[in-house]
Order: structure tokens, then C-alpha cells, then sequence
């Protein structure tokens, strides 16, 4: 099946859906895309399924050749991108034709761009999900990340109208971000003092941040607890090992692990999380139940409610 | 019992401080409940030794619907059947050859290398959890005189099928993997195959036997050395 062809793979490419649920029971974690917010507009921008499968890449350096008609956008990081020898934008729907060559240069700004076409691509769902993961190599093309010479195919559909995401409603990337946390797990093990210097602390990315964890570094906390038996890790879980330092649990976390965790990350929050570079700052703010709630909900009717710009 | 919150979208449920077969038996009555119950709610769950973890869909319902219905999945757990669960056994060809660890954890115990597979095979375990990677599931709970501490440097490279010891915890490598639990033997038998249906011969809650066998059965059955 005829769809795309892979020229230059990039650093870190990965098919994904939504992700992988339901099958935690067999040590499957989720996968899928480590910043929803881009990737579920780049799926909407082109009336695709909310689950259609989309391609991240992280931090650039992708060149693939159209082997068919269809259209496309590329939400998420600022980067340089080229339709054949012009430079393109994102946010905005393009049509591409056989033999066209698309090139996403490396990040400017946030590091991980995604790039929807019309219908998604095509790939034989695992254990009911097409996203990549790496460790369990599971998912996409063979469990692996884009390789040259990759087929990514997808069916022949162009848009009858284009479209655009205004400025003002795109996110921005930048170097700091402050991420909301919902305490829990063994939160009530950390003491006044622990928990005050968690939230009253700044953070730096370390540069080992992956799909699995972010690490940060920063002021030490420590917890009362001495062995702990291991138990399931939700998305965005604060994990703070002996050395007192926070591991944010991303998308491809490991589905149990025995370290204290003194809350998490809203997924809102991860998604902005996971667009930072190493050495960028975060902080934490601790928020209610509630509050958690309301953000899920202003956030989705803003979603449905903010209208893309006719071209 | 408590329920605690977990994040955003999920809660954890503490069944006891400690584990047991009983509190392992509690644990599978609750899952079989909240799947009978708030199938529809459910993203998905992760039984462990003494916890549950539930993710909700937060599209469908809320955190307080969801706790309300919880704690009426969570009633009349007491008086279940602490022997559910199926039984399986695995075999396992024990030898230095399959097993690098064997002599390190008789020299420890003062015991002979037939000895640590005699007590290993002596007992039923119990599948606690299931995680750390696809198929890889915690088995307990090891007589205390074969448990061995992880190795201080993991080995970067163990076989798919290894048989391993980890305090008194025991479980069959799914995979090739890095990995520093004490390895004891090789097991036949694939943990987690994906083109399988089910890919894992066990699930949480079931009790697990294990069986010496040789050299040849044990390459006859499809293992690898």
C-alpha cells in the first residue's frame, strides 16, 4: 500500500494512536503521543478520527516523499518546514502530491512536532493500539522507530477546504513551565517540610528525559517511607527515589515500580511537560481534586469550541 | 481498606500493609466486581501484591462517581477463596550451565545445588503482579532459605525463559532484557508472545508450580541455549 516514503527517518520518529488501553494486566504500558494537546489537534484540523494515527517527532531531522495524493498539517514545535524547497507553515493544512519531498527540520522551539494526514496512516493496530513503544517493542512498523526506507501508508484523500489554527489558540513552547499536581499515592508520607520544599522549589530538566520519565534536579525531598511494595504508576506520577530527586512518569512508564510518589502531573500538564528541553525549569503547584476537574473540562470545551480559520 | 487518590483520572486502592495469598485472592474478587459493576468507566487496572490501581475515564465520569461506586465494588470481598486461581506449571531445566547463579546461593545457604532445586520446585507461588515489562510477572513467595538479594552489578544481557530469584520474590524472564535477579535455570515455555491468544500462559492471581526437567526435554520443548 502506497502512502509515504521515509527518506531521512530524524533522530526519534514514532507512529502513534492515542495509546494502549486495557492491557496494563499483561505489562503493556500506553504509549501514544507524549503531547496530546498537538497531536489531537493536527487530527482534528484535517476531520480525522480522534484516534487516527499520526506521527511524532521528536526533535526533527524527518524527510519523507509523498507517493500519493492527500493533505497534511504538522502541529506542535516550532520547527523549519519545507514542502519541497519552500518553506511552509505549521498549523495550517497543505495538499501534497506524488514525488513531493516534506522535510521537518529541527526544533526551535518545544521538541516534538506532529504530523497528521488526511485519514491517518494505516498500521495493524497491537493489542488494540498502533503506538510505538520502543521498550516492548510493540506497535507501529515492526516495534521500532522510522528507519529510511520505511513505508508509512495511508490512503489517497485530499480536504476540500483548508484550514488554519489562529495564533492566539496555538500553545507556546517555551523554557519554564509550572505543572499542576494532584496529591495522592503517598503523599501524606512526605512531611510539611518535604511537601513545602517540593512545592516551593524550582526544577531543571536533566538531559535524561525520554518517553519513560522525565528526571529533574533541584532542591532534595524525601519521604518517611522505608520499603514499599511495588504498586501500579498512573500517567504523570511523581516518582521520588532515595537520592530525593522527582522522576515525572510519562506515557511509556513501566506499569508498576516500588518508589514513593507524592502525587500527579495533570495530563494537561505533561503535555507541556514533555515539549521543554533539558536544563528548562519547572515548578510544581499543588491543586485540588476539583480544580483538576474543571481544568479537563475548560480545557475540552475550549477545544471544541475555539473554530479553525478557513484559508 | 483505603482508597487513595492516585492522580487526576485514578485512584489506589490499599488492601493491606503486607501481601498474602488471601489479600492476592482479595484483590482478583475486587477486579472481577469492578469489572461487573463500572465496566464502561474503566480505562484500564493494575492489580499488585497489595494495591489496585484504577484509571477512570474522566470524558465519562468523575472522580466522586467514581469513588461512590468503587466502595460498593469494594464490599464483600471477605470469604473468597484464597486456592482461586488456576494451576500451571512451568518446567524448568536447572543447571549450572542454564542456571549461573545456583552455586552462589548454595555456597550462601550452606546447602547443595539439588538442594536449592528441590526447594525451589517444593512449593506453589502465587502471581502477585505482572509488570516491569510485558509478560514479566512477580511470583512469591521463595523459601527463605534460597531468597537472594539482587545482584550488585545487573547483568546487561539475560536469555528469554530465565529462571530467577530476587529476595523472596521468582519469576521467568518474557524477553531478553537487562536484568539483576539471581538466575537459577531456563524455562521452555514463552511468557509473552504477542501473535498468541492469550499472549501469557498466566494472569494475576493464578498459582504457578515449577518442574525439574533435563537437558533434552527442555531443547525438545523449544528452548534455546
Amino acid at each position: 500500500m502506497s502512502g509515504f516514503l521515509v527518506k531521512q527517518p530524524g533522530l526519534l520518529s514514532l507512529l502513534h494512536d492515542r495509546g494502549r488501553f486495557g492491557v496494563h494486566k499483561l505489562g503493556l504500558t500506553t504509549g501514544g503521543p507524549l503531547d496530546s494537546v498537538a497531536f489531537d489537534w493536527a487530527n482534528r484540523m484535517l476531520t480525522n478520527d480522534v484516534n487516527a494515527t499520526c506521527l511524532e517527532i521528536s526533535f526533527g531531522g524527518l524527510v519523507i516523499e509523498a507517493q500519493l495524493d492527500t493533505s497534511f498539517v504538522i502541529t506542535g514545535a516550532e520547527a523549519p518546514c519545507k514542502l519541497n524547497e519552500d518553506l511552509i507553515e505549521q498549523w495550517y493544512t497543505h495538499d501534497i502530491k506524488p514525488g513531493d519531498k516534506l522535510e521537518i527540520g529541527f526544533a526551535s522551539a518545544g521538541t516534538r512536532c506532529y504530523l497528521a494526514v488526511t485519514g491517518g496512516f494505516n498500521i495493524d493496530p497491537s493489542f488494540g493500539s498502533s503506538s510505538t513503544v520502543l521498550r516492548e517493542k510493540i506497535g507501529g512498523l515492526n516495534g521500532d522507530k522510522l528507519q529510511a526506507g520505511d513505508q508509512l501508508p495511508c490512503s489517497s484523500k485530499r480536504l476540500s477546504a483548508h484550514c488554519y489554527l489562529a495564533a492566539s489558540d496555538r500553545p507556546e513552547y517555551s523554557d519554564f513551565a509550572r505543572l499542576r499536581v494532584v496529591p495522592g499515592y503517598q503523599q501524606a508520607e512526605f512531611s510539611p517540610l518535604q511537601q513545602w520544599r517540593f512545592f516551593n522549589s524550582e526544577y531543571r530538566l536533566t538531559d535524561r528525559c525520554d518517553r519513560m520519565g522525565f528526571r529533574l534536579e533541584g532542591e532534595t525531598v524525601h519521604s518517611d517511607i522505608v520499603g514499599m511494595l511495588s504498586e501500579g504508576i498512573c500517567h504523570g506520577a511523581i516518582q521520588i527515589p532515595a537520592d530525593g530527586q522527582p522522576i515525572v512518569l510519562m506515557n511509556d512508564r513501566q506499569t508498576i515500580g516500588g518508589y514513593p510518589k507524592i502525587g500527579a502531573v495533570i495530563p494537561r500538564d505533561t503535555a507541556t511537560l514533555s515539549q521543554l528541553s533539558p536544563g528548562s525549569r519547572v515548578r510544581f503547584d499543588a491543586i485540588s481534586i476539583e480544580q483538576a476537574h474543571n481544568i479537563h473540562c475548560l480545557e475540552q470545551a475550549r477545544f471544541e469550541r475555539t473554530s479553525l480559520q478557513p484559508c | 481498606m483505603r482508597i487513595e487518590i492516585a492522580g487526576q483520572n485514578a485512584f489506589i486502592v490499599y488492601f493491606a500493609e503486607q501481601t498474602s495469598a488471601a489479600v492476592s485472592a482479595q484483590i482478583q474478587a475486587a477486579v472481577t466486581n469492578i469489572l461487573a459493576t463500572m465496566q464502561d468507566s474503566i480505562i484500564d487496572l493494575v492489580p499488585s501484591y497489595a494495591s489496585l490501581l484504577v484509571i477512570f475515564d474522566l470524558d465519562l465520569s468523575d472522580h466522586f462517581a467514581i469513588k461512590r461506586q468503587l466502595r460498593a465494588a469494594l464490599t464483600n470481598l471477605d470469604g473468597v477463596d484464597a486456592s482461586a486461581g488456576s494451576l500451571i506449571t512451568l518446567p524448568v531445566y536447572y543447571s549450572k550451565e542454564s542456571g549461573p547463579d545456583l552455586e552462589a546461593i548454595a555456597t550462601n545457604a550452606n546447602i547443595d545445588i539439588d538442594d536449592v532445586i528441590e526447594i525451589h520446585q517444593q512449593q506453589e507461588y502465587r502471581v502477585y503482579a505482572i509488570g516491569f515489562a510485558p509478560g514479566f510477572a512477580y511470583l512469591g513467595e521463595v523459601d527463605e532459605r534460597i531468597a537472594a538479594p539482587r545482584l550488585a552489578t545487573p547483568r546487561q544481557k539475560v536469555p528469554r525463559g530465565a529462571v530467577a530469584i530476587a529476595d523472596r520474590q521468582t519469576a521467568v524472564y518474557p524477553a531478553i532484557s537487562p536484568g539483576g535477579w539471581n538466575l537459577i535455570g531456563l524455562c521452555p515455555t514463552r511468557m509473552f508472545d504477542p501473535d498468541k491468544t492469550p499472549s501469557m500462559p498466566v494472569q494475576v492471581g493464578d498459582r504457578i508450580r515449577f518442574s525439574a526437567i533435563s537437558r533434552d526435554q527442555f531443547i525438545d520443548q523449544g528452548g534455546e541455549l
